[in-house]
């Protein structure tokens, strides 16, 4: 490793986000595999309001999406634009103002989801005040990484930085206009849109949250950590210019597609499925790019645990990228909406492509940030896969449950009457309620692992003074 | 600076050594699908179907009080079950409330489909209108349980309550939680803050739903001042579970819509 990088950029604020990307992990999937065994023994609510499923569910969803997913966005995201530009983060005292900021929304939604202050809109619960810390947070993360970019010193912004800003952009966008409300106390607000209206701006937002904060953000990371870790250049730097434009232009249609047959007028929403289906084309062109990036170094997978992580990442987002299409088209989605297919097919890229590039990520800084070898590679490869494993047993489970109930309750005997109540669809869920359960645990395990390898790590370092050893280097001349 | 000493041989090669012209035409792009969707929304009348069948909104919303409480106690309505789409009474309002808090949009939905199925299940499709008032909408994204667009006036209030309580003990393959609170939590009682008899903060019972109504009123929904007014008898004595039944039996009811009508193409 180059000498001097310590004193040349400012790594303390990755250092504390990686490390906090591991910590919440293992809180988000906690939660998780916590309500999810609740649906299948309801007891486990034990007639508490604050442990109850409807109040810690968003606790789940806001804990992976904006804590993991928002810590590990960060890290990398301050990481990879000094690295590719060659300069330190614009403002040190704004990065570390972006940490505490972020952790400080966190603690907050840790604190009123429970307590059931929500503004109940799926994926934007948090309040009011909340949501300003949010935008304050999100814009000065946003300032200093373009400022950054502004004092480069390589002549041209590398594929990554532009994935990062395009998800830095859309979010602001995103955040401000489905959160505006009128506050009417402290932790209480209606939303300023109603009905048809406000259902499309809640979807516009839901479906970008996952097409930009998950998706483009995520790129950003493969577009910088795949060709890193493997030691070769991207594979087609046309496929990066034309995933890159037909990903922002187009996946800002797609939200319609979550309301086909709803009351939201018919036109929206096949625009909505035309163009999901024209997504296709951009995804699999970057999901071929990151993978064909090991093209002759396909041997590596068999000894780069890192490496496996990254392309199992990009074999489930290809996957997810063509599921999310099929789901779209009218007839399939009369079929797959409102049942579990969606829960399953959100996690098919949340913990297969999302938390699979993000632990790549991490475990591709761990090392690099603290100067020494990981602690344990064995526990890498054991991570690896507790995480695939338990995730193709959550999907499964999923894929099964949901087809399930979406054909038992179209289904009819042969009297014409409806075959089965809804209570017995509920009944045969529970199988597949348990089996979701271990999946999530089985993945959850891994997590653990992760954090224990990634604290030990930290501990070994610190032990054998390596990080103490390489800020001490002379700067490079 | 870096960019002066390349010279961009393209558009795309411009955009990578220029940051501001990056991000102009990011902000351009991005914003397009948002606009093309969202807007027409709010204008375009076949949206709405009122603009059709205008007797599917109450013709008195924002004219007359909803119900309002005289001096014995006595509710009396201007608005009937079937009268057409209206804003919610303070008590159905709290009940609104409390179903956000407890997040029940997670498990059930509130729009039924145009499908054979779910009009024998649930009943006639939703329209627009009928959450026109509903800041945020309910619609929902999964069916854990079942719709509940259709609830009102499926099951007694009786029903309701044990249900709350104990879902298993009427349904006992439910995976509902049981929401014991509901019954022993007071709506919005008063909270003045009352020292040696001098009130140096006013909060008397209905207050905090009179505010939240006034509030509402701010982004659209016709409340009158009778109806503002009438939280505070409306809500006495009242707890968090009456506020939720009350606000699950108005559910779907207060349009009634004709199977002979094409209210959506």
């Amino acid at each position: 490793m180059e000498s001097g990088l310590e004193q040349k950029y400012n790594f303390d604020v990755v250092r504390w986000f990686t490390v906090m990307a591991a910590v919440y992990l293992v809180v988000g999937a906690s939660v998780g595999v916590y309500i999810a065994s609740e649906l299948a023994w309801p007891f486990l609510n034990f007639d508490s309001p604050y442990i109850s499923f409807g109040r810690l569910r968003p606790l789940h969803t806001n804990a992976v999406i904006f804590a993991f997913g928002g810590c590990t966005l960060m890290s990398t995201a301050f990481y990879t634009v000094q690295r590719t530009c060659g300069v330190r983060l614009w403002s040190d005292k704004l990065a570390w103002f972006v940490f505490w900021g972020w952790n400080a929304v966190i603690l907050c939604a840790v604190i009123t989801l429970p307590l059931g202050l929500t503004e109940s809109k799926e994926y934007a619960e948090l309040e009011w005040p909340v949501d300003i810390l949010i935008a304050v947070v999100w814009l000065s993360f946003t300032f200093n990484f373009i400022m950054t970019i502004a004092r480069r010193k390589s002549s041209h912004i590398y594929v990554s930085n532009w994935f990062f800003l395009g998800m830095m952009v859309m979010i602001v966008y995103l955040h401000v206009v489905n959160s505006l409300a009128i506050p009417v106390g402290l932790f209480k607000s209606y939303s300023l849109f109603s009905g048809v209206q406000d259902a499309m701006i809640q979807w516009w937002w839901g479906h970008n949250a996952v097409g930009f904060y998950l998706t483009a953000g995520f790129l950003g990371i493969m577009y910088y950590f795949v060709p890193k870790q493997a030691g070769r250049p991207i594979y087609s730097y046309r496929l990066s210019v034309i995933h890159f434009w037909a990903l922002m232009f187009g996946y800002v249609w797609l939200g319609a597609h979550h309301l086909q047959y709803t009351a939201l007028p018919d036109w929206t929403g096949s625009l909505g499925a035309a163009v999901s289906i024209a997504m296709i084309i951009p995804s699999w062109g970057g999901a071929v790019n990151g993978m064909m990036t090991l093209s002759g170094a396909w041997d590596r997978l068999r000894t780069d645990y890192v490496l496996r992580f990254l392309i199992m990442a990009l074999a489930f987002y290809a996957m997810s990228t063509f599921e999310g299409p099929v789901m779209a088209l009218k007839t399939v989605n009369a079929l797959s909406h409102y049942t579990d297919w969606t829960i399953g097919h959100v996690h098919s890229g949340a913990l297969g492509w999302v938390a699979g590039i993000s632990i790549g990520a991490i475990y591709h800084l761990m090392p690099r940030l603290f100067h020494t070898e990981m602690f344990s590679e064995r526990l890498v490869n054991f991570h690896f896969w507790t995480a695939t494993i338990g995730t193709v047993v959550y999907i499964v489970a999923m894929w099964v449950s949901g087809i399930m109930q979406g054909l038992m309750w179209r289904a009819y005997d042969e009297y014409g009457t409806l075959a089965y109540t809804f209570v017995e669809s509920v009944d045969a869920m529970h199988p597949y309620y348990a089996m979701r359960a271990v999946g999530g645990a089985i993945f959850l395990t891994g997590a653990i692992v992760m954090l224990f390898n990634v604290l030990m790590t930290v501990r070994k370092s610190a032990a054998s003074g390596s990080l103490t050893n390489a800020r001490s280097l002379p700067a490079p001349a | 600076m870096a960019e002066q000493k390349v010279k961009a041989k393209s558009f795309q090669e411009w955009m990578e050594i220029n940051i501001w012209g990056l991000l102009f035409f990011l902000a351009l792009a991005l914003s397009v699908g948002g606009l093309v969707e969202i807007v027409p929304l709010f204008f375009m009348k076949k949206t709405m179907e009122y603009n059709k069948y205008p007797e599917i909104v109450w013709s008195k919303a924002g004219v007359a009080p909803i119900v309002t409480v005289d001096e014995a106690g006595k509710q009396v309505w201007n608005w009937t079950a079937g009268d057409g789409v209206r804003p919610y009474t303070a008590l159905e309002l709290a009940g609104r409330d409390i179903y956000q808090r407890e997040g029940c949009y997670l498990c059930h939905s509130q729009m039924v489909r145009p499908f054979r199925d779910e009009k024998e299940r649930y009943g006639h499709y939703s329209l627009a209108a009928e959450s026109m008032f509903d800041h945020p909408m309910q619609w929902g994204s999964k069916r854990t349980g079942p719709d509940l667009a259709r609830l009102g006036g499926k099951y007694s209030d009786d029903w309701h309550r044990q249900h709350l309580r104990r879902p298993q003990n009427l349904v006992p393959e439910s995976v509902m939680p049981a929401y014991v609170w509901l019954d022993q939590t007071p709506v919005d009682p008063d909270r003045s803050l009352v020292v040696f008899g001098w009130t140096l903060w006013p909060a008397p019972t209905g207050s905090r739903m009179q505010r939240h109504m006034k509030g509402l009123r701010l982004v659209g929904v016709p409340y009158t001042d009778a109806d503002i007014a009438a939280a505070g008898p409306l809500v006495e004595g009242k707890t968090e579970l009456d506020a939720l039944v009350s606000y699950l039996q108005v559910l779907g009811t207060m349009a009634k819509l004709d199977d002979a009508k094409a209210y959506r193409e």
